[in-house]
């Protein structure tokens, strides 16, 4: 699989996307350079204001400022909105449907920053508020386009972020669309739903189960709430095995359990298995090392294959392609984390 | 009937000091009849409410129907949103915006937006009833409300966004808070203070009720928050001592706006002012419940004699 891997896609697309629509002000705390808007920051000081690592009060006065007509978007790490200031994003901000738009950095476990930076149940908590949109980019793509949803949404929207070097799988003149996901592979033997940076992983192994012999349905799920994507219900009553979920998250309430309430509602008699977070924190490490250690990767989606439908598949680690090395320090973040 | 230094006073402070006694007279009755209610807040915050609405602030007349609507539905998407915020006028350029924090203040507040003429007084009889908007806690529907402050410390950074939002536009309205002092013990609060002065605020305007108790007794037994004036300074803030049931004391600091830091005045209340048999229940009357028949006796008779005197 060769991929483009682009640097700092957010950085370049926020400040052009940005440059006709003056209601839009992007707040910091203190993570500007981390959250790749030191750029919009320099194009338009005059929209970008500085807050001190005071997520509470960052989140309420967006709110005040959203009330007087402005689209404020907070970037920080998503633990910082979602733990952080829980009480003042619901309060302050879903409850009065107010356009706030979160942009959370480091979704599960993109950091070795470790438990108190990995966000690995955002999708869980902020599925369970009212009002919420929420969004996961999985691409360069996803990334660039992604703005256009967030602000054509009149409430809150919280976006899991990808940033620095970010590979580019789906077409560039394939914009990002809410509620819809993308079909990256029609069968009828599995299907096969991953969000973020699953997606990426799962495409090492899927060719391999085609080679095999599998036909499966791989869909990329972007938009986590609401989650009523018509091609999603379609594709959980096809196959003959049944469904995987992959995510970058605990299994406890992101992807994986709106995947079963789905099947449960409907009565979608088909076996499901989740791959994620199996209930568990994780610890700082590189990206490749905790997706190896936690089961998220391209191998742990085979085995889980291998599971569902009765026999090996006789897999060798090299024919999951070669995983994408980042380098700890890098020109595209401003700091390890 | 009048000493002559009452008699010396302007209206506008005697108008205040009646419209704060018939708050309380209004919240006593309510509390006796319901059997229950946060009325230490009423005798802290009497004059504080009086004032700002009588002579302090600029608002326009109530564009609110003098009896509040029945409950519609929560905000989602495609529902309106309405907020009780009508009842404190339109939102103008040069008129003045007024939040209160502690939404348990409800009751003080209805009952000083009737004292004012805001509201009908039949509007209370909705207090806390089921499918009104006249709840016991003020969520953004409720008479006098915008936003939801029932978890406190969150109004006074939602203010401060929207005066950041009213100095870029160059408004010349104020934007006015009415903050508990068990507020100060909150981290937010501190933030919002932090990023008031960072932005230089210099149109928003925080009244503390500092009453000095809390829903578990005294504030310096619970947590202490002195020196508030040290503090609020510190971060950056103006801070004014004023005695809270002083019209002109509390209406002072304000009269004449300077450039500067944002103002906080802490208004020194008595929880008891007005209603001394409250004194018996030191220092738990957050919410008052009576605890036994002979005393909800007391406070009827109490009650009975203000209305007389009132009525004089």
């Amino acid at each position: 699989m060769i991929v483009e891997i682009l640097s700092k896609v957010h950085a370049r697309g926020l400040v052009d996307w940005a440059r006709d629509k003056p209601q839009v002000v992007v707040l910091s705390a203190d993570l500007t350079g981390s959250t790749e808007i030191s750029e919009f920051r320099e194009a338009y000081p005059d929209r970008f204001f500085s807050m001190g690592i005071a997520e509470q009060n960052m989140v309420s006065f967006a709110a005040g400022l959203a009330r007087e007509g402005y689209v404020p978007m907070i970037h920080t790490f998503a633990v910082f909105i979602y733990r952080q200031a829980l009480n003042q994003l619901v309060s302050s901000v879903a409850y009065s449907n107010l356009p706030v738009k979160f942009f959370g950095f480091l979704p599960g476990i993109t950091t070795p920053g470790g438990a108190t930076h990995q966000a690995i149940e955002d999708v869980a908590v902020l599925r369970a508020i009212p009002n919420m949109t929420i969004f996961e980019t999985g691409d360069a793509t996803d990334v660039e386009t992604v703005l256009d949803p967030v602000l054509a949404d009149p409430g809150p929207v919280y976006v899991r972020m990808l940033r620095g070097e970010v590979p580019r799988l789906f077409p560039r003149d394939e914009p990002f669309i809410p509620g819809r996901s993308r079909r990256l592979r029609t069968g009828t033997d599995l299907t096969l739903l991953t969000a973020g940076i699953c997606t990426e992983e799962a495409l090492r192994a899927t060719a391999v189960l085609g080679a095999r012999g599998l036909s499966v349905e791989h869909l990329h799920v972007s938009t986590h709430k609401p989650f009523d994507d018509p091609a999603i219900l379609e594709a959980l009553t096809k196959p003959r095995f049944g469904v995987i979920t992959m995510e970058n998250h605990t299994i406890v309430g992101g992807l994986g359990s709106a995947v079963a309430e789905l099947m449960a509602e409907r009565g979608i008699p088909r076996r499901l298995r989740r791959i994620g977070l199996r209930d568990t924190f994780a610890h700082g490490g590189s990206r490749p090392y905790l997706m190896r250690e936690y089961g998220l990767d391209a191998r742990a989606l085979v085995q889980s294959v291998e599971q569902m439908v009765g026999r090996s598949l006789e897999v060798a680690e090299s024919e999951l392609q070669a995983v994408r090395i980042e380098p700890v320090h890098s020109l595209a973040k401003a700091e390890a984390l | 009937m009048l000493a002559n230094s009452e008699a010396a006073e302007p209206t506008w402070v005697s108008r205040v000091r009646e419209t704060a006694a018939a708050i309380r007279r209004r919240v006593l009755e309510h509390t006796i009849a319901n059997d229950g209610g946060y009325l230490s807040q009423a005798c802290s915050a009497g004059e504080i409410l009086s004032t700002l609405y009588l002579r302090t602030m600029r608002l326009g007349p109530s564009l609110a129907s003098p009896i509040p609507p029945l409950f519609s539905s929560v905000p989602h998407r495609g529902a309106p949103t309405h907020t009780g915020g009508a009842f404190h006028g339109v939102a103008a350029p040069e008129l003045d915006r007024f939040f209160l924090s502690p939404a348990h203040y409800a009751l003080v507040l209805y009952t000083a937006l009737i004292e004012v003429g805001r509201m009908a007084p039949a509007g209370l009889a909705q207090f806390n009833k089921d499918g009104s908007t006249v709840e016991m806690i003020g969520a953004e529907h409720s008479p006098g409300f915008e936003m939801m402050g029932g978890a406190l410390a969150q109004t006074l950074s939602q203010a401060a966004g929207i005066a950041l939002a009213r100095q870029r536009r160059g408004d010349a309205g104020r934007v006015f808070v009415f903050l508990s002092d068990g507020e100060l013990q909150e981290g937010q609060t501190w933030e919002a203070f932090q990023a008031m002065a960072f932005y230089g605020l210099d149109r928003m305007v925080v009244y503390v009720d500092v009453n000095g108790h809390q829903c578990d007794g005294r504030t310096d037994e619970v947590m202490r928050i002195e020196p508030i004036e040290a503090r609020i300074e510190s971060f950056g803030c103006r801070a004014v001592t004023v005695d809270g049931h002083d019209p002109v004391a509390i209406d002072a600091p304000t009269r004449n706006p300077v450039a500067g830091p944002p103002l906080v005045v802490l208004c020194r209340t008595d929880p008891c002012r007005g209603i001394p048999l409250l004194e018996s229940r030191r220092p738990r009357f957050h919410y008052l419940r009576f605890t036994s028949a002979a005393e909800r006796e007391a406070f009827r008779t109490f009650y009975a004699a203000s209305m007389a005197k009132g009525a004089r």
